[in-house]
């Protein structure tokens, strides 16, 4: 019998997820890893990204943006500062989110700006491909 | 003596006050709860914040990251305080400004420049009628705010210390320990002391050695920032739970008082009237007794 681990996902606002998976796949900073039972001790900082985690034969999808995952004792916890799981999105938002960091990132004057609008962008466009996926 | 008339009025003027009061005090106990399971939701990422940081700081250099070094000479310091938008709280913002404007005195005396920055129109207002220089202040926002409000907060101080424009960096906020008793809380954001962990009470026990990715250093550079943005973020909500909390005090208390000045106003009013009727009958007994 596969073990399983169990995932939890945290926001300032609210718990988002507490469930028993068979595989977690999570954006880390420097690329995306994938966590199954008995993983050693680990800590990652997540980059924007597209959180998927398998449980049974199904995969779910979670946007995560500004987070860290701490692997231990069979226990994922994913702290981020948003967590969207696929169904809540709001693509219409996401869309407008899009064309926004879009526009803005043609007019940006300076690095910094445009280094805001394109994290902006990464995160509409990350929003999108996590509804498409799932 | 007052006329039946004004005492009569005024008992109607005070009941309509207590109405008032009484439904803002329902209003302030319904939005009470509503906080109060916000810093309930917050809890378990706050309390897995501090494991995480405490795991990953215990034992590091106070070089490894900006916010942690001390700055060699210090000129400024940065206090930002959390009030309230609204009064009607009792004595609740006055508090808090107090204990700030004392922190800021206290640093002027010892030769520095103090810069505020606000969150709450009541601290906006005083600290715009002090000495004090105010930097930035955010008002209207304590009604509906989320972690995105302590973000932009906290990037602002934070790159101001980075910048060297603050040299520390402290938060005044109304601490909600209990309905009754919400104390104005002084906490040092910056520089943080690299045993952070200390300051919080976690079980640290061994887990074994972590992984880390990127390295320690780099995870502390996204930890810490995160760190004073949580820090804000529970100044933020419990200044906003205290508000509540005292505004419920503070109503309840002006609740009672009606109910004391209308028991007074309606003995007085009781009074006045059978004066009036002894008076009137004096009249009708002399004019029959002068009619004999």
């Amino acid at each position: 019998m596969a073990s399983k681990l169990l995932l939890e996902i945290v926001t300032p606002d609210r718990k988002v997820l507490s469930q028993e998976v068979d595989y977690v796949g999570a954006p880390g900073i420097e690329g995306e890893f994938g966590i199954m039972a008995n993983h050693i001790p680990f800590l990652s900082a997540l980059g924007i990204g597209n959180l998927h985690y398998n449980d049974g034969n199904r995969t779910h999808y979670v946007f995560v943006s500004g987070g860290f995952a701490e692997v231990g004792n069979n226990k994922v916890t994913i702290l981020a500062e948003v967590a969207e799981k696929a169904v809540e999105i709001d693509i219409a938002r996401a869309q407008k989110a899009q064309d926004k960091a879009k526009a803005r990132m043609e007019k940006a004057k300076d690095r910094i700006e445009a280094a805001r609008a394109q994290a902006a962008l990464h995160r509409a466009i990350s929003r999108l491909s996590c509804k498409d996926a799932a | 003596m007052a006329s039946l008339k004004d005492v009569q009025n005024q008992i109607v003027s005070i009941k309509k006050t207590k109405q008032i009061t009484k439904a803002m005090n329902m209003v302030a106990s319904a939005k009470l709860r509503g906080a109060q399971s916000r810093i309930d939701r917050f809890r378990p990422y706050a309390d897995k914040f501090y494991e995480m940081l405490a795991d990953l700081a215990a034992g590091v250099d106070s070089n490894v990251h900006p916010l942690l070094e001390v700055h060699e000479e210090i000129k400024s310091v940065g206090i930002l305080l959390a009030t309230s938008d609204r009064g009607l709280c009792g004595s609740f913002n006055t508090n808090m400004i107090n204990s700030a404007l004392k922190l800021a005195a206290e640093k002027k005396a010892a030769g520095l420049t103090v810069k505020f920055y606000c969150v709450g129109k009541k601290g906006r207002e005083a600290v715009k009628k002090s000495e004090y220089e105010l930097v930035e202040a955010y008002a209207d926002e304590m009604g509906s705010f989320d972690f995105n409000l302590a973000v932009t907060v906290g990037n602002k101080v934070i790159d101001a210390y980075l910048a060297e424009d603050l040299d520390e960096v402290y938060l005044v906020f109304g601490k909600f320990v209990s309905v009754g008793s919400q104390p104005p809380t002084t906490l040092k954001l910056m520089p943080m002391s690299a045993d952070v962990a200390a300051e919080v009470d976690v079980d640290t026990e061994a887990k074994g050695e972590y992984i880390y990715e990127p390295s320690v250093e780099g995870l502390l550079a996204e930890l810490l920032p995160r760190f004073v943005k949580v820090q804000v973020y529970r100044g933020l909500l419990d200044t906003s739970t205290s508000e509540h909390a005292a505004r419920m005090a503070a109503m309840d208390n002006a609740t009672r008082a009606c109910d004391d000045m209308s028991d007074a106003l309606t003995l007085l009013y009781n009074k006045t009237r059978q004066a009036a009727i002894t008076a009137d009958l004096m009249d009708i007994v002399g004019g029959a007794e002068a009619l004999k």
